[in-house]
């Protein structure tokens, strides 16, 4: 690993799934637990959110003196915040969740950071190998534990899967003494969100699985093999219309667009 | 006498060295943190401490408590005898004369201990150890014949140049062993360090037949969170470990220990007091650590422990049965200390073990060790109509249900105590979805942060309501509000439901058929036995039930754990055999058909037991059974 390497892990609030109580986000803590990998302490920790969030702690006490935070009003849009702030610092990578898991959690995070920032985006890692040359061996998480190995030049933007190292305990005492630094930066309201009413969810229908495996041997199988690409289509040579035809076509036959 | 020039030299020079020493050692305690005690009341309740409490628990084994006050009540009145004859040259003859009853009834004890050492058990330890007898002999006989003169049996001039040298040499010996020795780290050193632990113990109450039991909480605004290095223990800690005579007591009950996992308290002690006074654990002469070597383990006054003293192995095995404290003759402390530690490893290192950090994770986000819905505390009970107290807000008795709710097996229990509350007629209520976890389990695993959490925002739904009383069904959670929630501003009348069906039963409130099984036993969950001292309601209850007990050879304060203590299951640190095997074994050897606990936890590790093997049963679940339903 460069020893220059600049790393920067957001993280945010998360949600205990039965209790609703805030704690350590799964994903997040991963990212913190691969930067920690990568650069140690050096590690640049995020968070843009309100003040005084007790359970921001449980991410330092993995083992960082300190963090920095945006301050945010409750209703305030990350984004703009987070994306002024980097451009400003310039890590070389830059790690967060896929989705968090309280608040909005639309999972856009890295994909607007990326584009207010103007570097590439790579969604779901599961590591980084090792960082050589201006570029990144990293690896992406498939379904079935499949990994795909890309090369990445710096800097980006990667979501960290579940599918990463689990990470370290969160240990009480350093959580208590480390900083929490604040970052002035404007707060910008969300103008969106404000408009939006907000409802339980509803339980999506789920695709009827046909069940075809007749063995256990089959269904081993169909739990661990690489998805069989059936009936796919790769558009290469087409032009862009025709792309966006295709895939307009897909949407409509899959019920997503009516 | 030839030597009466020379001996009040040498008496003088061995005190000397024994002052020296014994700065040197009281500076070495004093690296600790500080812990006030009263040094007069501690001071003057030495000698009865010694007398009475001290020698209950060595008085457990006749032959030793004996020989130990012929030899050290021989010895302590010899010294002073010899001060007052041979350095102050009192010429007296009825001093001289008892100082010669003195080192008689010293020379008699030490007989006693040169026999027992002649074939030592495996728990005592060898080396200088095995020389002490022989020392003890050399001081009683010597000191014997030179105040023979004294005493006007012998002449003055009796004994030539030869019998002069001899003595000499033996009497240099005797007082470098006795004195020289006593604060130098020699195998006396027990007797000096002893006795001051005594007077300064950690644990006042434990004194005079009371029981403290409850760990001491962690200030949580401190630099350093738990023991890092031995300099991190309060200073009466660090003298107690220094007062350990390596008996082997708490080695013989150890139950990790027995199952081949890597502790062996005895030689924890020992490495805690090369790490006071620093140096490696070479020169140890007793049972290793089960499957670790002996001589690898180095340590100083400011060396963090885990780093090279002691491996986190060892004390993450301990399932805080307290067999050891209770068998300590010196009263030595070792679940402090282990807890101490692990609030280290835990607090600041963020390390431990296997399924340590889901369980405290699980802790803090739902308030019970398996995560599950906090709001579904009350689905065991769904069918049982009762009543709850946020709504009735008082009530007689309080059901802490603890998280046996979350256990299908526990709930059985819980029906059962349940069945029986409403047999008897008991106004009682629960808590629902407002109780938490004890903290037991944080705590034991070194997160005081997530017990005083827990604590106090239980003792803040308990304050809320009126009540008389604490009923529970889990001596773990029974500990924790009995004992721990005092330092948090909780104090209640906690009852364990052995106690309370007990009293129900005696006050004819229940009316119950005799037990028609096969032989019974019971075992005793270590922290309510041990623990809080209950160990005859559960048997009265039993006998009740028409029960002739047919008890395990350790049974009562003597108990051997059931391996579900501590976070054991929970850190699960590998052995050679599991402690709950061990325990099965000593049920099966009563030749018992049924095993009646009063926990939980122990009914989860003895069933865990490979069948075929006696039955496991809570007492609620055998009352329960025997009650006569009256039609209404
Ligand atoms: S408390 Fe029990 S398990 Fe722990 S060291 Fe003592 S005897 Fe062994
Ligand atoms: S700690 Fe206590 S029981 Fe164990 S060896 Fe030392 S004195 Fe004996």
């Amino acid at each position: 690993m460069p020893h220059d390497l600049n790393l920067a892990v957001l993280v945010s609030i998360g949600q205990h799934p039965k209790s609703g109580r805030a704690r350590r986000a799964e994903q997040d803590a991963r990212a913190v637990e691969l930067g920690l990998k990568l650069v140690g302490e050096r590690l640049e920790l995020l968070h843009a959110g309100e003040a005084q969030q007790e359970v921001l702690r449980s991410y330092l006490g993995m083992g960082l003196k300190e963090m920095t935070l945006l301050e945010q009003p409750s209703a305030g849009d990350a984004v703009p915040a987070l994306g002024r702030y980097l451009a400003q610092k310039r890590p070389d990578i830059v790690l967060t969740g896929v989705r968090a898991e309280s608040g909005e959690a639309s999972g856009m995070t890295p994909y607007l950071l990326g584009e207010a920032l103007g570097w590439p985006v790579v969604t779901r890692i599961a590591d980084i190998i090792k960082v050589e040359n201006g570029e990144a061996e990293v690896l992406q998480a498939l379904p079935r534990g499949q990994r795909r190995a890309l090369k990445v030049r710096l800097p980006f933007v990667a979501s960290v899967d579940l599918a990463a190292e689990t990470p370290r305990q969160s240990a009480y005492g350093p959580g208590r003494r480390a900083r929490i630094d604040n970052a002035s930066v404007d707060a910008q309201q969300d103008q969106l969100r404000s408009q939006w009413q907000e409802a339980p969810a509803r339980k999506r229908p789920k695709r009827l699985k046909v069940a075809k495996a007749k063995t256990a041997a089959d269904r081993f199988k169909a739990a661990t093999a690489k998805s069989q690409a059936s009936g796919g289509q790769v558009l290469q040579n087409e032009s862009a219309q025709e792309q966006a035809q295709a895939l307009f076509k897909l949407l409509v036959e899959e019920g997503v667009l009516r | 006498m030839i030597l009466d020039g020379l001996l009040p030299v040498l008496i003088t020079m061995a005190l000397a060295l024994l002052v020296i020493g014994a700065v040197r050692r009281i500076n070495l305690w004093r690296a600790g943190q500080p812990e006030s005690v009263s040094l007069i009341a501690g001071l003057m309740a030495m000698p009865r401490r010694y007398l009475v409490d001290l020698h209950h628990v060595v008085g457990r084994d006749k032959y030793m408590s004996n020989t130990h006050v012929a030899t050290g009540g021989g010895f302590v009145l010899s010294l002073a005898l010899i001060v007052l004859v041979h350095l102050f040259g009192l010429d007296s003859k009825i001093l001289a004369w008892a100082l010669l009853a003195a080192t008689a009834l010293m020379f008699v004890g030490a007989l006693f201990v040169y026999k027992r050492r002649q074939n030592p058990p495996a728990r005592l330890s060898k080396g200088p150890w095995m020389r002490l007898p022989k020392s003890l002999l050399v001081f009683a006989v010597t000191f014997f014949i030179v105040t023979l003169p004294v005493a006007g049996v012998l002449p003055e001039d009796f004994g030539g140049w030869v019998l002069a040298v001899i003595l000499l040499i033996g009497i240099a010996y005797g007082l470098g062993e006795m004195l020289f020795g006593m604060t130098w780290g020699g195998p006396m050193k027990h007797a000096f360090a002893g006795a001051l632990h005594l007077a300064f113990h950690r644990r006042p109450e434990r004194f005079g037949g009371g029981r403290s039991t409850g760990l001491k909480p962690v200030d949580l605004g401190a630099e350093v969170l738990g023991v890092a290095k031995p300099s991190d223990f309060k200073w009466n800690q660090l003298l107690g470990f220094d007062a350990c005579v390596q008996c082997g007591r708490c080695e013989a009950v150890c139950p990790a220990f027995a199952a081949g996992q890597p502790l062996n308290p005895k030689k924890l002690i020992q490495d805690m007091v090369v790490g006071l006074a620093g140096g490696s654990d070479a020169k140890y002469a007793g049972s290793p650590y089960p499957g670790r070597e002996v001589g690898q383990a180095k340590g100083g006054p400011t060396q963090v422990i885990t780093e090279g003293l002691v491996n986190p192995e060892t004390l993450w095995s301990c399932t805080t049965c307290r067999a050891c404290v209770e068998e300590c003759p010196m009263m030595i402390e070792h679940v402090d200390a282990i807890v101490d530690m692990r609030r280290f490893l835990t607090m600041e290192k963020g390390n431990t073990p296997n399924k340590g950090a889901e369980t405290l994770d699980n802790l803090i986000a739902t308030d019970n060790p398996n995560g599950f819905d906090p709001g579904g505390r009350m689905n065991w009970a769904a069918d049982q109509n009762l009543k709850v107290m946020a709504d009735v807000k008082e009530t007689d008795v309080l059901f802490w249900v603890s998280d046996g709710a979350f256990d299908m097996r526990s709930q059985r229990i819980l029906r059962a105590f349940v069945k029986l509350l409403k047999a008897a007629d008991v106004d009682f209520a629960v808590l629902g979805d407002e109780e938490r976890d004890s903290g037991d389990v944080a705590r034991r695993l070194g997160d005081d942060a997530t017990f005083q959490s827990l604590a106090k925002r239980n003792i803040a739904v308990l304050n809320r309501y009126k009540f008389n009383r604490i009923v529970t069904t889990d001596p773990h959670a029974f500990h924790c509000l009995k004992n721990e929630y005092k330092d948090f501003g909780g104090d209640y009348e906690v009852l364990h439901h052995t106690t309370f069906i007990n009293e129900l039963v005696k006050a004819g409130m229940l009316k119950l058929d005799m037990y028609k099984g096969g032989t019974v036993t019971y075992h005793d969950p270590c922290y309510l036995g041990r623990y809080n001292g209950e160990y005859d309601s559960p048997r009265e209850l039993l006998n009740e039930l028409g029960i002739e007990l047919a008890e395990m050879e350790r049974s009562g304060f003597r108990s051997r754990c059931c391996g579900g203590g501590g976070g054991a299951p929970i850190t699960d640190i590998p052995g050679e055999r599991r402690i709950a095997d061990m325990r099965m074994e000593d049920v099966k050897a009563t030749g018992a058909e049924l095993v009646a606990v009063g926990c939980q936890q122990c009914t989860a590790m003895l069933e865990g037991v490979v069948e075929p093997r006696p039955e496991v049963k809570d007492i609620a679940e055998i009352v329960a059974e025997s009650l006569v339903e009256e039609v209404h």
